[in-house]
C-alpha cells in the first residue's frame, strides 16, 4: 500500500510540475461554467439543483478524462521509464493501482474546484444538498470509469494521440448505448429485452439515479465493474507486451 | 549470485535470445558484449524481471525471477539502456522516489542520496530538473538511482553510453570498485572497458554465447596471440622464415610460432639469431592479441566460423 501511495505522489507531482495539470483545470472548470449557466440554461429553469450541471458531464468528461488517462502508460513506454517503474520491487498491480489514484484523485480535484456552483445554488434557493452530494459522487464515479477506460487505451500503444482517440471512442460508445436517440433507433428492429441489456452498458443509465440523489448498490457496482475490469484489462495489457 | 539457465526469449518468430547460461558470483565484473541487436539488452530485461522468459530460469540471490519477483528485484540495481528517468522530476526528487520504492526509511535514505550523489558527482545538479540536464548528467542520474539501495547485484545496460571520455573513466572505475563486494554485470559494446572493468567476458550474437572467458583468455583466441613482432636493422626474412610463418609490417616483421604458447621460446630463438646474425635489435616485442579482431571474427560467423556452426537466414 505503501508504495501504491509513493507512485501515486510522484503521478501527482508530475501533474503540477508541468502545465497539463494548469491547462486541464481551467479548461475544465471554463467549459463546465459555461454548459452549465449558458447551454444549461441554469438560471431560466428555476431550480434548486443541479441537473443543468450534472447533465453535461458524460459529455464534458468524453473529451477531457481521456486527455487527463492518455499518458498514463503510453508516456511511461514511449521513455523507457516503464522499465524502470517495473523492475522495482513492485508488482503491476501497485503500479498500475498507484498511477490509475493519482489520476482519479487530480479528477476529484477538478470536481471539488467546482464548489461555487454549490454556493450559487444555495445562495439562490433552498436545494437538497444530500442529492447534490449524490450527484458529485456519481460524477466522480463517471470520470472514474472513463479514467480506466483511457488507463487501458493508454497501456495498448506509445502513442498518446492514438491512446486519446481508442478511449474517446470507446466512452462514446459508454455514452451512446443508453443514449436515448440511440435506443429509439434500436427499438425499431430490436426486441425489448435486447434494448435494455445495451442500455444497461451506458454510463447515462446508471449516473441518472445519482443526479436524482438516489445512490442504488446497483450503479456504484456497474461503475466499479467498469473500473475493475478495465484495470485489469490494463494489467493483462502490460503484462502481454512484456511476454513478447 | 545470478544464475541463468538456458535462457530462451523468442518474439514473434525471432529467437531474441536462445538458451544463454552464465552465472556470476560476487566480487566478479561481467562484460556482456556483442553487437547490436545480439540480444543482450533483451538477457538483461529478463535477469531484472521485465521480461519473462519463454524457457529457462533466471535466479538472483537464491530467488527465482519468476516464481519470487519481488525478492529478487530487491537485490537487483538496474541501470536500463538509454537510462531512462522521469524528465519532470529534479534530481532529488527522483532519486528520493527511487529509494521510497526501495523500501528505505527517511534517515536511510538521507544517507544513501548523499552516498549516490558523491559516487556519481551530481552535487552540482540536485536541484535541476532531469530534462535541463546533459546526456552525461543523465545517465549519472539513473546510474546513481541503480545504486541508491546499495544493491548486491547490479545489472548496467551500457552504462558509458553517451559519456564524454573522463566520464567514460570514471564510470569503470566506479564498476570495478563496486564489482569488488558485488556480482556487476554490464553490457557494452566498446572493448577497451572490457580490460579496463571486467573479470569476465561473455560475447552473445545472435542470442547465442559465442565466447566465454577473462579478457586474457578472449584475447589469446586473437590470430596474432603469441607471435613475436620485431625491428631490427639488417633483418632479413629469409632467415627468419626458419622460425616460423613471417608477416612483414611497415619496416618490422612479426614471426608467429609454430603453437602460440611456446612464445617465450620464440623470443629466445629470434634474440639469438640477432646475435649470431649481427642485427641491432631496436624493439622485440611479443603479441598478446586484440580483442576486436576476436570480436570481428567470432560475430561474423559467415566469413570466419566453419560451416558447421553458421546457423541458416
Amino acid at each position: 500500500m505503501n508504495l501504491v501511495w509513493t507512485i501515486a505522489k510522484r503521478e501527482l507531482g508530475g501533474y503540477f510540475t508541468s502545465p497539463v495539470a494548469y491547462v486541464f483545470l481551467v479548461i475544465f472548470l471554463l467549459l463546465a461554467g459555461f454548459f452549465t449557466f449558458t447551454a444549461g440554461a441554469f438560471f431560466e429553469r428555476g431550480e434548486a439543483g443541479l441537473t443543468a450541471f450534472f447533465a453535461w458531464h458524460p459529455w464534458l468528461y468524453l473529451v477531457l478524462v481521456p486527455a487527463v488517462g492518455m499518458r498514463l502508460w503510453s508516456e511511461e513506454r514511449r521513455s523507457g521509464t516503464i522499465e524502470l517503474l517495473l523492475t522495482m520491487p513492485v508488482t503491476t498491480a501497485q503500479a498500475i493501482a498507484g498511477k490509475y489514484l493519482a489520476s482519479w484523485l487530480f479528477l476529484a480535484l477538478a470536481l471539488a474546484l467546482t464548489f461555487p456552483v454549490v454556493i450559487t445554488v444555495n445562495v439562490l434557493g433552498n436545494p437538497d444538498n444530500g442529492t447534490l452530494l449524490a450527484g458529485y459522487l456519481g460524477s466522480l464515479m463517471l470520470a472514474g470509469a472513463y479514467l480506466a477506460v483511457s488507463c487501458m487505451t493508454s497501456a495498448m500503444t506509445r502513442n498518446q494521440v492514438v491512446a486519446f482517440i481508442l478511449s474517446v471512442v470507446l466512452c462514446l460508445f459508454l455514452i451512446l448505448a443508453g443514449f436515448n436517440p440511440v435506443t429509439d433507433l434500436l427499438v425499431r428492429w430490436a426486441s425489448p429485452a435486447f434494448v435494455d441489456t445495451v442500455a444497461a452498458f451506458s454510463v447515462i443509465t446508471h449516473f441518472d439515479g445519482f443526479q436524482k440523489g438516489v445512490i442504488d448498490s446497483r450503479d456504484l457496482l456497474f461503475f466499479l465493474s467498469v473500473i475493475g475490469f478495465a484495470l485489469f484489462a490494463t494489467g493483462a495489457i502490460i503484462r502481454g507486451h512484456r511476454a513478447g | 549470485m545470478i544464475r541463468i539457465d538456458n535462457l530462451v526469449k523468442t518474439f514473434g518468430a525471432k529467437r531474441a535470445v536462445d538458451g544463454v547460461s552464465f552465472s556470476v558470483e560476487r566480487g566478479e565484473v561481467l562484460g556482456f558484449l556483442g553487437p547490436n541487436g545480439a540480444g543482450k539488452s533483451t538477457t538483461m530485461r529478463m535477469i531484472t524481471g521485465f521480461y519473462p522468459p519463454s524457457s529457462g530460469k533466471v535466479t538472483v540471490g537464491g530467488h527465482d525471477v519468476a516464481e519470487s519477483p519481488l525478492q529478487a528485484k530487491r537485490l537487483i540495481g538496474y541501470l536500463p539502456e538509454n537510462a531512462a528517468s522521469y524528465p519532470e522530476m529534479t534530481v532529488r526528487g527522483f532519486l528520493e522516489f527511487c529509494a521510497q520504492m526501495r523500501g528505505l526509511d527517511a534517515a536511510a535514505r538521507g544517507k544513501a542520496l548523499a552516498r549516490v550523489v558523491e559516487r556519481c558527482f551530481l552535487e552540482s545538479v540536485l536541484e535541476q530538473s532531469i530534462d535541463t540536464l546533459s546526456k552525461g548528467y543523465k545517465h549519472r542520474t539513473c546510474l546513481a538511482q541503480a545504486l541508491i539501495h546499495d544493491p548486491e547485484v547490479l545489472v548496467l545496460d551500457e552504462p558509458t553510453d553517451g559519456l564524454d571520455p573522463n566520464q567514460k573513466h570514471e564510470v569503470r572505475n566506479l564498476i570495478r570498485e563496486l564489482g569488488k563486494t558485488k556480482a556487476v554485470v554490464f553490457s557494452t559494446h566498446i572493448l577497451e572497458e572490457v580490460d579496463a572493468a571486467c573479470s569476465r567476458a561473455i560475447i552473445i550474437d545472435r542470442g547465442r554465447i559465442v565466447a566465454n572467458g577473462t579478457p586474457g583468455e578472449l584475447r589469446a583466441m586473437s590470430d596474432v596471440a603469441g607471435a613475436v613482432t620485431l625491428h631490427a636493422q639488417g633483418a632479413s626474412e629469409a632467415k627468419l622464415a626458419a622460425l616460423g610463418r613471417v608477416e612483414k609490417l611497415n619496416g618490422s616483421f612479426r614471426v608467429y610460432p609454430a603453437d602460440k604458447s611456446a612464445s617465450a621460446e620464440l623470443t629466445r630463438a629470434i634474440v639469438a639469431l640477432a646475435d649470431r646474425e649481427g642485427w641491432k635489435l631496436d624493439a622485440l616485442r611479443t603479441e598478446e592479441g586484440h580483442l576486436d579482431e576476436v570480436f570481428r571474427r567470432i560475430t561474423l560467423p559467415d566469413t570466419a566460423l566453419p560451416d558447421s556452426v553458421k546457423r541458416s537466414g
